[in-house]
């Protein structure tokens, strides 16, 4: 009776054949609304800012160099993947693409900048005055004007009109420094 | 470089130690789902240990937090050299959602050098199993970093159009 069984054990294991993926060699198609990296249009973006304001890891961080000229700064590295930059995008410019393969040796290999130009206004031919008195700005980018991009910082902090102090702590701005680090 | 070191440090196979320094279980899951018969990373002569002493690879998965960083610090200086660390995740990497808070201390590099960054939350098996495959050399990096621009200043351009007129001998020919 036990070879019986073993035999009936034998042809059980034989049935499902090979299932092993070949993974580098061939892959398989993401599953459907998979979210990969996010991959922004810079043609549709307008730069209000909201994936920034949204980010749960505030891993998009935004600065105005001038008037003119906004920056988006992705940094891949601490990205959830939560899609809601995608979300709240109101033109549609962020899609979440299904790339994955994302292994790198490198951090700067994962982020991404965009350069935004903000139009000026029809009527006064001046930019949007941006930094000192704005409704709609102040409603949609509290709190993160004064990042700091280039330390790859974020200070929780806002004020109600343009403070020149406040940004210039914000460049001097060092991370507390942690336990071994 | 680093990839050629590890194909002649490591020729025949890896083993991996996972090394969870409070971790949510997502990574952890995707660790496990790697080693399955479906993905079966036993191709590539990768093997799961229990212990650091026998380890070449470090998979780190978890931002560090307060309580796990001496240990992890400690369980990496355990290991063997030539040593490798792979952060699996977003926590390891920066720290995910939480990057800032009281408890955690930024990510696996504050504690260990990472070398390979395997980002996702979770990553899927398959991006695991490429990671491992690019530190062994197997396949090519996709990633790189993207620059987009909305438009193009005149100015840029005419710096632009310059530099190409100066490196291009011809103009110089012509200018004479």
């Amino acid at each position: 009776m036990w070879l019986t069984s073993k035999i009936k054990q034998v042809l059980l294991v034989l049935k499902p054949g090979k299932v092993t993926l070949n993974y580098p060699a061939e892959s398989r198609p993401v599953p459907e609304g998979f979210r990969g990296q996010p991959a922004w249009d810079h043609t549709k973006c307008i730069g209000c800012g909201g994936c920034a304001n949204h980010c749960p890891a505030r891993t998009i961080l935004t600065r105005d160099l001038c008037p003119e000229i906004r920056i988006l700064f992705y940094d891949g590295a601490r990205c959830m993947y939560c899609g809601r930059c995608a979300d709240v995008c109101p033109e549609k410019a962020i899609v979440m693409s299904p790339e994955f393969e994302l292994a790198t040796g490198d951090r700067d290999d994962i982020t991404q900048s965009l350069e935004l130009f903000m139009l000026t206004c029809q009527r006064c031919g001046r930019c949007y005055d941006l930094e000192i008195k704005n409704a709609i700005d102040k409603l949609d980018l509290r709190g993160y004007r004064y990042d700091s991009l280039e330390a790859r910082t974020v200070i929780r902090r806002s004020t109600e009109r343009f403070a020149p102090d406040v940004l210039g702590e914000t460049e001097a701005y060092r991370r507390p420094e942690r336990i071994g680090g | 470089m680093l990839a050629k070191l590890a194909r002649k440090a490591f020729p025949k196979s890896l083993w991996l130690y996972h090394c969870n320094s409070g971790a949510c279980n997502g990574c952890d899951i995707e660790i496990l789902n790697v080693l399955t018969p479906y993905y079966d990373v036993e191709r590539f002569g990768i093997k799961l240990v229990g212990s650091p002493r026998h380890a070449d690879v470090m998979l780190l998965s978890g931002a560090v937090t307060r309580p796990t960083f001496p240990l992890v610090k400690r369980a990496f200086e355990a290991m063997p050299g030539p040593k490798l660390v792979f952060g699996v995740g977003s926590c390891a990497l920066g720290g995910g959602c939480w990057f800032d808070t009281y408890n955690v201390s930024g990510g696996g590099a504050t504690a260990v050098p990472v070398d390979y960054y395997i980002p996702g939350c979770p990553p899927r098996p398959e991006a695991i199993v490429y990671g491992v495959a690019l530190a062994l050399g197997l396949v090519d990096k996709k990633a790189a970093p993207v620059e987009l621009k909305q438009v193009e200043f005149p100015i840029d351009a005419q710096l632009r159009n310059r530099a190409w007129e100066e490196r291009n001998v011809i103009y110089k020919l012509l200018r004479d």
